[in-house]
């Protein structure tokens, strides 16, 4: 490696474990750090530790899921992002660029719009996100043009239009009472209803999608170059940006699925890990999924004790990403290094 | 080994560009392809790269129809030298000529220690080994061109496929760029570039392909087919030819 990467990736990885020693200690029952770490050491040694049984649960049934959710998510939504810049070479690209979020968004509330339960809902977001992304493949790939990528990033803001006016129409015919404020909550993006059972179902696609864009690390290199100079290279990029285009799709819809609508994560975490440990794919992803879970982890704890109630965690992303991005515009958008 | 092209017919999926079209390139060989802003150079060179499909006709590598060889198959016999852009991310201009060894790995390998030594020798070459662990995005526009002409050699084509290789340097990068075409033909590969210089042509090329309005208007040796009234004819406009008698040199001026 030309220039190491070593300290970036410690800047990371210190991150996410800072991210996740403030996830389990704060809150309305603090937890000392010494507990946290003989609870940990306990449940490795199999000794019951020496804390009162509160604090284990606490940490294991109250903020245990939480807290791997909020690194889970934080992280898939980062990858995601890394990817979708990467294949639309362009730094200004988020996940929900094809329509996943927006796709999400109508399953979620026409799920809640119709009374179902928490894992029904979760699975309409998810099938919606899919599908969504699907359909703007499909349209985006039937139009002949020069210039595939653009055409498919046009197709995904009208389509991401046209189901943004269906999430409208649902919340208009909505009850005002029960079911609008569930959407409404829902749209802003929340890990409070996070139970030990949402684990898997947002592990399995996360982990999948992950380990194909890390396989693929140096086509999406190529693939960052303009389209006919990386089919000169050799590079098959019809076949792999559908590859690529599933794999970050699925991260995203699990994490939506989970979470809600959590905006500014996927855009902004990608330009931090660029700046630690550059641009190539092969560091880049680890790099953004470590930065994007710690970062998410820290977001998430102020969520839960920042007020009284809890505050979405759309309205704290977009609070600390515009300034962070604004800041980013003037100083280094030069050369998005 | 051979790049040819028979009655071929270009164009894209709306518009035909050109037709009856014969490209013959050898290795070993430089062909210049002048003519005037649209008369469809860049499609051509496309349709040559394999980048885009004929319209009719077919174009032939090593004797074998050009459409049946995958993407990675092609890139390892030709290689494609874009005019040099500004890249999106900031890429050291190491990784940028490792990206011409991606053909000789598997869809999931990255570079090894081997092909690291291939695009060393391929920065070295170019005189741009200082340049290694710069971004691509802060070198000069002569330096990027050096460094896309870098990864195409360590692509190990046998053909080279130039677009414009000389649009926006100055005037001493230019006279470089020449130099390393020809050198590249000495080293057994068969370059083709576009130019709107025949001066450049005149330089590097051993055979000059006018085209105009998709139709060919001459091709051959550089020195029978750079004529003034080629070039009048090719351009619409007049052409004036200087001669330096005792260096046995020669160059043209435009109006």
């Amino acid at each position: 490696m030309s220039r190491s990467a070593a300290p970036g990736f410690a800047v990371a990885l210190t991150v996410l474990v800072i991210g996740v020693l403030i996830a389990f200690t704060v809150g309305r029952y603090p937890i000392a750090l010494s507990d946290l770490f003989s609870v940990i050491l306990g449940k490795l040694s199999g000794r019951p530790p020496d804390v009162p049984p509160i604090v284990e649960n606490v940490i294991w049934q109250v903020r245990g899921p939480r807290v791997i959710a909020a690194a889970l998510v934080g992280a898939a939504l980062a990858v995601a992002g890394t990817a979708f810049q990467g294949l639309f070479r362009n730094p200004l690209v988020s996940p929900d660029i094809l329509g996943a979020s927006s796709g999400a968004a109508l399953g979620a509330v026409l799920g809640i719009f119709f009374s179902l339960g928490v894992l029904a809902i979760q699975s309409l977001a998810f099938v919606g996100g899919l599908l969504a992304v699907a359909a703007v493949y499909l349209i985006g790939s039937a139009v002949r043009s020069r210039d595939p990528v653009l055409v498919l990033v046009l197709t995904g803001v009208v389509i991401g239009a046209l189901l943004g006016a269906g999430v409208g129409l649902v919340k208009y015919l909505a009850d005002p009472y029960n079911q609008l404020p569930a959407m409404t909550f829902w749209l802003l993006g929340s890990l409070a209803a996070t139970t030990l059972s949402d684990l898997l179902p947002l592990f399995g696609p996360v982990a999948a999608g992950t380990l194909v864009l890390i396989a693929l690390r140096w086509r999406m290199n190529v693939m960052s170059l303009p389209d006919e100079e990386a089919r000169a290279l050799g590079v098959p990029t019809g076949p792999l940006r559908v590859v690529i285009v599933a794999a970050a799709t699925l991260v995203t819809s699990a994490s939506v699925a989970t979470a809600g609508i959590i905006g500014w994560v996927g855009l902004v975490v990608p330009h931090m890990a660029r700046s630690l440990v550059g641009p190539d794919f092969a560091r880049l992803i680890p790099a953004a999924a470590l930065l994007g879970g710690g970062f998410l982890l820290v977001i998430d704890t102020v969520a839960r004790t920042g007020a009284a109630i809890e505050i979405p965690l759309g309205i704290l992303t977009a609070v600390v990403g515009t300034p962070f991005f604004i800041w980013l515009l003037t100083s280094v958008s030069r050369t998005w290094s | 080994m051979k790049l040819e092209a028979h009655s071929l017919a270009i164009g894209y999926s709306d518009r035909l560009v050109g037709r009856d079209l014969d490209v013959v390139l050898a290795t070993g060989e430089v062909l210049a392809l002048l003519g005037p802003n649209g008369s469809g150079k860049t499609t051509l060179l496309k349709t040559l790269l394999g980048l885009l499909v004929p319209k009719a006709g077919e174009v032939r590598l090593d004797d074998r129809r050009l459409g049946s060889y995958d993407s990675r198959e092609r890139a390892r016999l030709v290689a494609y030298v874009p005019q040099s852009h500004q890249a999106t991310f900031a890429f050291t201009v190491e990784t940028i000529v490792l990206m011409g060894r991606t053909a000789h790995g598997n869809l999931f390998s990255r570079p090894t220690v081997s092909d690291r030594a291939v695009a060393a020798r391929s920065l070295e070459r170019f005189g741009i080994a200082h340049l290694r662990d710069r971004p691509y995005t802060m070198i000069s526009g002569g330096e990027r061109q050096l460094a896309l002409l870098a990864r195409a050699l360590a692509q190990e084509p046998r053909f080279i496929v130039l677009d414009e290789p000389t649009a926006s340097l100055d005037f001493g990068n230019q006279g470089k760029v020449m130099r390393e075409i020809r050198s590249l033909a000495a080293s057994g590969h068969g370059v083709l570039f576009t130019t709107h210089d025949p001066n450049h042509a005149l330089r590097a090329a051993d055979r000059a392909y006018l085209l105009r309005d998709g139709s060919r208007i001459a091709d051959g040796p550089v020195s029978s087919v750079l004529t003034c009234e080629q070039l009048t004819a090719l351009y619409g406009a007049t052409v004036e030819q200087v001669t330096d008698a005792s260096a046995g040199t020669s160059a043209f001026l435009p109006g």
